[in-house]
């Protein structure tokens, strides 16, 4: 079977790998010759963490979440499985409390067990809560390493800048089916997605170091911090109800500094390295889902979950289409009926 | 029971902001639960120079609801009062709720600010909800400047302390029966809403409380029945507390007690 994935994007090399695994012929079209920062995924956390999310997602995905930790653990590139350390200063413990009452698989640190795990933020967190299970990894190393595999797989890579809206409404050319992965571009045919804008940083210090992202609650600001390697930390990320996908503003990047500087003072002398910003594709449910018009499948309304819920849609995806099985909670038939709901 | 607002008629008398929810589609479902006819919204963060918060606000109006902006998060009167014009354009509406900022911690609203800001936006034709402090003569400065409505903080934005100065919140109500009197922010219980319209108040204005429960719908409905509750005892006239027992049977010449 011939499939062409359109997007290179977490959603798009997911289901790219998943396709040629199983078999197909595999054509990826993509506006940019390789996974960079057109795509949202670039901007990526990088957490592998489905039971800190469940804090506050629907319990769908923490199932795509457990999932693809396996897809995510095949890899050449394994996760640093190092788990999720979730802090709160103490005027902020009833939120820590909250927290731990909203989510599972943790530990309950006391200070000394904090300093333990990170000793660099001894002293600066009197309780957090363990998450063992999780893990993180860098992106971008991951959408790249996906791409290489896919050429040794035998897919084919097209750059297509400029694929119509009208060639992407027609079937696919030379392909049995099209699997639409082109995230909020994606909105003149899926016309609720909308944009969630997401800033974030990377800062590069020697003065701290961490082993594991590390999430600071906060009424207002809650950030997390990401160790990448090479002394370099991502702080991110706000969400924002924008579909601004090119314009960081002073507020934001005064929030993120602010809530880095209060896990720990050093970031305050850390070099910015970058700067970034993007807008997420989300559903109004905040849920990810497959949509299918005539020979296309769409993949698209990963929000803030797209390296937790990628792997698993690509597999939906290839079931649906190599072997007729559809989910329960993860597909939409009839494009459009599902918004009143 | 109806509540007039500015020449508006709600029967609702709870009044929902729209900010930290899960999702859209769980606002949605929180407000159809409440029975709101008003939610709040915050323009601040969400409009880019394109108004790119678009897709997120018509979510909100697919609700059916009136909008009252807010000028949310404004630490200065320019602020609030650009902030308030940029509303009043993007979502054709005079209304505004008028937040000047004066602390980071409590999110206090500063009075001065909000008096000399509501004095500019009242000129140029809005009607402005102010969120103030329970202070008396803030109200009296605020009607002043033409305000028809005060929205008297229970206790800190988010913080879900409930109503921190009862005391207050009485002398309020007593000295300004006929203004439109709505506790906005602190809520954090369905009890606590209950409490302000006990006494009085005209409505409640919440967010945090639902938005951050663990389920939203559900607690949007505790607080639509509990502010319904309230204000059903305010009308039946509560008896007063009293300190002494006051026997519901008599108990005087019983011809005998109970034994076993």
């Amino acid at each position: 079977m011939k499939v062409e994935v359109v997007g290179c994007g977490v959603a798009g090399l997911c289901a790219a790998t998943t396709f040629a695994e199983r078999g197909c012929e595999v054509r990826v079209v993509s506006k940019s010759d390789g996974p960079d920062a057109s795509c949202c995924s670039w901007w990526a956390g990088g957490m592998l963490a489905p039971w800190c999310e469940m804090e506050s997602a629907e319990p769908l995905i923490g199932i795509f979440g457990a999932e693809s930790m396996a897809f995510w653990h095949r890899l050449e590139l394994k996760p640093v499985a190092n788990g999720t350390l979730v802090v709160a200063h103490s005027r902020d413990l009833p939120d820590l409390r909250q927290f731990s009452r909203r989510t599972t698989k943790w530990d309950w640190f006391d200070a000394a067990a904090v300093a333990d795990l990170e000793p660099d933020l001894a002293g600066r967190f009197s309780n957090g809560l363990f998450f063992s299970g999780e893990a993180h990894f860098h992106p971008r190393d991951v959408l790249e390493l996906l791409f290489a595999r896919l050429e040794a797989l035998g897919a084919k890579i097209e750059v297509e800048r400029g694929m119509s809206a009208i060639e992407l409404a027609g079937d696919p050319r030379d392909a049995d089916w099209r699997i639409d992965c082109r995230g909020l571009a994606a909105r003149d045919v899926l016309t609720d997605l909308r944009g969630v804008k997401g800033e974030m940083l990377v800062l590069e210090t020697d003065e701290v170091s961490l082993s594991r992202p590390v999430r600071l609650l906060h009424p207002r600001i809650p950030v997390y911090i990401v160790p990448r390697g090479d002394n370099r930390f991502m702080v991110g990320a706000t969400m924002i109800e924008s579909d601004e996908r090119d314009r960081v503003t002073a507020r934001s990047v005064l929030e993120l500094l602010s809530a880095a500087y209060a896990v720990h003072p050093s970031f305050g002398e850390a070099e910015i390295v970058e700067i970034g910003v993007d807008a997420r594709p989300a559903y109004p449910d905040n849920l990810p889902r497959l949509r299918q018009r005539d020979r296309t499948i769409f993949i698209n309304g990963l929000y803030r979950h797209g390296f937790l819920a990628a792997p698993a849609l690509a597999r939906r995806a290839a079931d649906w289409v190599l072997e007729g099985k559809q989910f329960d909670g993860a597909v939409d038939t009839v494009h459009g009926d599902w918004r009143a709901a | 029971m109806t509540l007039t607002l500015y020449g508006t008629e709600v029967t609702s008398r709870l009044l929902l902001g729209t900010a930290r929810y899960p999702s859209p589609a769980v606002l949605q479902r929180a407000i159809a639960a409440s029975g709101t006819e008003i939610v709040t919204v915050s323009l601040r963060r969400e409009s880019g120079p394109d108004r790119a918060g678009q897709a997120f606000w018509s979510l909100i109006r697919e609700a059916g609801v009136r909008v009252l902006p807010n000028t949310a998060g404004c630490k200065t009167v320019k602020e609030a009062v650009t902030t308030a014009q940029m509303a009043r354009e993007l979502f054709q509406t005079d209304w505004i709720k008028l937040e000047v900022i004066g602390e980071d911690d409590t999110l206090q609203p500063d009075p001065f600010g909000l008096v000399e800001a509501a004095k500019i936006l009242c000129t140029e034709g809005f009607q402005v909800f102010p969120y103030m402090t329970e202070d008396l003569i803030v109200a009296d400065r605020l009607l002043a400047a033409g305000c028809e409505v005060l929205m008297p903080w229970g206790s800190p934005i988010g913080s879900g302390r409930g109503l921190n100065n009862v005391y207050a919140l009485r002398t309020l109500r007593a000295h300004f029966p006929n203004v439109p009197l709505v506790v906005d922010a602190g809520i954090g219980l369905p009890s606590h809403a209950a409490a302000a319209m006990e006494f009085g108040y005209d409505a409640v204005l919440l967010n945090t409380a639902v938005a951050k429960a663990g389920e939203p719908e559900q607690m949007a409905r505790a607080f639509a029945q509990a502010v319904v509750a309230g204000r059903v005892a305010f009308l039946a006239d509560p008896m007063e507390a009293r300190d002494m027992a006051a026997p519901s049977t008599p108990v005087v010449g019983r011809p005998f007690s109970a034994r076993d």
